[in-house]
């Protein structure tokens, strides 16, 4: 198997190759991708393809012009292609799609070094641009309808109720199974535990982001809205689907096991904080992305040899 | 005071920062961000002076331009007390601490310059806040200032020890890295209503 | 720096061009990512710094040999506080809306770095019409730098630049052009580029003179 040549820190540091990482995750992606297509039509497969095709092309085409070595082989912009179809709602036209991809991979990936020097996750930055310039469009859910058909129907987002606090129709069955609105891979949420479960059991990601990610958000809704309203916050929106595939990075979260944890943490109360509070009705892409910038940081107080034992009081 | 100090700290902190919302104190913030150690002094100068000149601008108003209706002066009077006021803590801290006029002195006569100081005193002004309102107006949006310095300078730190392409190490990148930087501060958009 | 004593054309283009504050000198940071959100707020920016910048330029100038060493730092900063305050007022008076828009930047230019650091480098060291030639072509050089970045940022922020529509109807703006994220990231490609061009301007001129 071919090994990227990163060079220099922060690298990727499991022993097996990137190609091999980056297949795992793109396995654990499937059924949430065919969730998102049972429940939203074939459009939705199509928004797939067009974002993996529009990142792995922004790749190599980058990579031949400025007369680098083509890495498109490692199937990283495959994943960052997945991810943010993946965060699409699944109306959305087809320029959104390649807009995105492209932005993702040039602007915050490649510019930066490539895979490995970018100090921000791709997928989520992309979307956050998106989600600024466009948000009608980003924000508009199409109805989850079943059976590969496309509803063409709008919605509101199980979010929109329960973040007044009240439980209005949401069930947790819907919520899990993925009868909802919502962008087109982060509504089944069974099958992005499925997926999360096989990248802890290969050994992909540990369980210290998306453990103390979840819990943290749990905890604080447990305080401000009962436990109701805390699992049903945890089972809506992009929460699994950003603890488990997007905090995870390995590039854009701390190195450490108490760094890891830290992150979680954040990013846990920051989604809480803007979820409850700021304007945007889902805060997840926010909060790892503000986790993402903090990151530095936490590895630097987290270096075990420069400051002995560490506090672990977050 | 028709706000608590909690507030104004998380206001000038995620939702109003003067470098990630406001576009004030970019030139310390770009230039001297390469590492930690300076930023996080910089950091520590600027709410230093930030703090006093909140204080000393809203006393020169109340006491001195209103009296005397040279309202209209104001611009020149606080660029004034803030150039003396920069001198003045040099002068008091190289006689009263040297070690830290040491680790602080070099970013002071830079401060004068700083847009976030006369921002701040400009803005607080305009707002017409009350004297405790706008020594911690002054204080918090200072810690904002210097929250994102660090947290800017910790990404550059690292991005140093990585294979950026050649023009992105100069201004350009850091404009760049300091925008994606930019991105994730929006989402605390609205967060005080 | 002789023979820009003599010349002011050059002096002038100096600043329009060669060391234009903004994509080669990289001064006066804030006013160029934060009013750039409108063509015509970076026109009205850039000329009101214009004018602060040659009146301060022309009055250092001047009193260069009055000004003693010691106190010139508090001398330019009362120079130009005061040439900021009538730029202000007349900009209240007459522009009220640019003014307005502009808000708190435009007493903000008495930090523009670019003012002081041509009062330090340039106008205690020249003589009055050189003085005048350098503000102009800094100013000027300032001005369509801004204006240039502001025109960018309204035609995909908002498909228009000075609020004619330029963009077909069908396109949907990009709304983060015009906020913070897009000033930065502009400015950034922009510069890029500019070095870029500069880069290609220079080998070009390096091969001709090698053939010749």
């Amino acid at each position: 198997m071919q090994k990227l040549a990163v060079t220099s820190s922060p690298h990727l540091r499991a022993k097996a190759s990137t190609r091999s990482i980056m297949l795992d995750v793109c396995i654990a992606l499937i059924p949430a991708g065919v969730a998102g297509c049972y429940w939203f039509g074939l459009r939705a497969a199509l928004l797939i393809a067009l974002c993996v095709g529009t990142c792995v092309a922004s790749e190599w085409l980058y990579q031949v012009i400025t007369k680098q070595k083509v890495t498109v082989g490692d199937f990283s912009a495959v994943v960052t292609g997945l991810l943010l179809a993946y965060n699409l709602p699944a109306n959305a036209p087809w320029w959104i799609a390649v807009i995105g991809s492209f932005l993702a991979i040039v602007l915050v990936k490649q510019i930066f070094g490539g895979l490995g020097c970018n100090f921000m996750n791709p997928t989520l930055a992309a979307r956050a641009i998106l989600f600024i310039s466009w948000g009608t469009i980003m924000a508009s859910y199409p109805v989850a309808s079943g059976n590969f058909v496309a509803d063409a129907a709008t919605g509101a987002t199980a979010l929109a109720t329960i973040n007044g606090g009240s439980v209005g129709n949401v069930t947790i069955l819907n919520q899990f199974i993925g009868n909802c609105g919502g962008v087109l891979g982060e509504t089944c949420k069974a099958a992005i535990l499925l997926g999360g479960i096989y990248l802890l059991l290969r050994g992909v990601i540990s369980w210290h982001i998306p453990v103390s990610f979840i819990a943290t958000a749990f905890i604080c809704y447990l305080i401000k809205d009962g436990a109701e309203i805390a699992l049903l916050q945890v089972l809506s929106g992009g929460m699994l689907l950003g603890a488990f595939f997007m905090a995870t990075d390995y590039v854009t979260s701390p190195v450490t096991n108490a760094g890891k944890i830290i992150f979680g943490i954040g990013c846990g109360f920051f989604l809480f904080v803007i979820r409850a509070f700021a304007s945007y009705p889902e805060g997840c892409s926010f909060a790892i992305l503000f986790m993402n910038v903090v990151a530095p940081l936490i590895d630097k107080l987290c270096a075990p040899k420069a400051f002995g034992e560490v506090k672990k009081h977050g | 005071m028709s706000h608590s100090f909690f507030y104004i700290l998380v206001s000038y902190l995620l939702v109003n920062n003067y470098v990630m919302n406001q576009f004030l104190g970019i030139c310390p913030f770009l230039g001297v961000s390469k590492k930690l150690d300076t930023a996080a002094g910089m950091g520590m100068a600027v709410t230093f002076v930030m703090t006093l000149a909140s204080l000393m601008t809203w006393l020169v108003k109340r006491f001195l331009l209103v009296p005397l209706e040279l309202e209209y002066m104001q611009t020149i009077a606080f660029i004034l007390v803030i150039a003396v006021l920069v001198q003045c803590v040099e002068m008091a801290l190289k006689k009263i601490s040297p070690s830290l006029y040491q680790s602080l002195g070099v970013y002071l006569p830079l401060i004068t310059t700083n847009c976030a100081v006369l921002g701040v005193a400009i803005a607080n002004s305009d707002a017409g806040l009350g004297l405790l309102e706008s020594v911690v107006s002054g204080c918090c949006a200072a810690l904002g200032f210097a929250m994102s310095m660090v947290l800017f300078a910790g990404i550059r730190e690292r991005l140093a020890m990585t294979k950026m392409p050649a023009w992105m190490n100069g201004f350009s990148g850091a404009l760049i890295t300091a925008g994606l930087m930019a991105i994730a501060f929006m989402g605390f958009g609205g967060l005080l209503g | 720096m002789a023979d820009h004593k003599k010349n002011p054309m050059k002096v002038f283009m100096n600043g329009l061009i060669t060391e234009n504050p903004t994509f080669s000198l990289m001064l006066g940071m804030c006013p160029t990512l934060a009013i750039t959100t409108a063509a015509m707020n970076g026109v009205g920016m850039g000329l009101a710094t214009t004018a602060v910048l040659v009146c301060s330029n022309l009055f250092i100038s001047l009193m260069r040999n009055i000004i003693s060493d010691k106190i010139r730092i508090p001398a330019f900063i009362v120079i130009i506080a005061s040439f900021v305050t009538i730029i202000d007022m007349c900009m209240k008076a007459y522009l009220p809306d640019l003014s307005a828009s502009l808000g708190m930047y435009i007493p903000l230019i008495v930090v523009n770095c670019i003012i002081f650091a041509r009062a330090e480098a340039f106008a205690f060291k020249n003589g009055p019409v050189a003085s005048i030639a350098d503000g102009l072509g800094m100013g000027l050089g300032f001005t369509w730098a801004i204006t240039l970045l502001s025109a960018i940022r309204e035609l995909f922020g908002n498909g228009t630049i000075f609020g004619v529509q330029i963009m077909p109807a069908a396109y949907q703006p990009m709304a983060i052009m015009t906020k913070v994220p897009g000033g930065f990231i502009t400015l950034g490609l922009l510069l890029a580029l500019v070095a870029a061009i500069r880069k290609a301007i220079a080998k070009h001129s390096a091969g001709k003179e090698a053939k010749a």
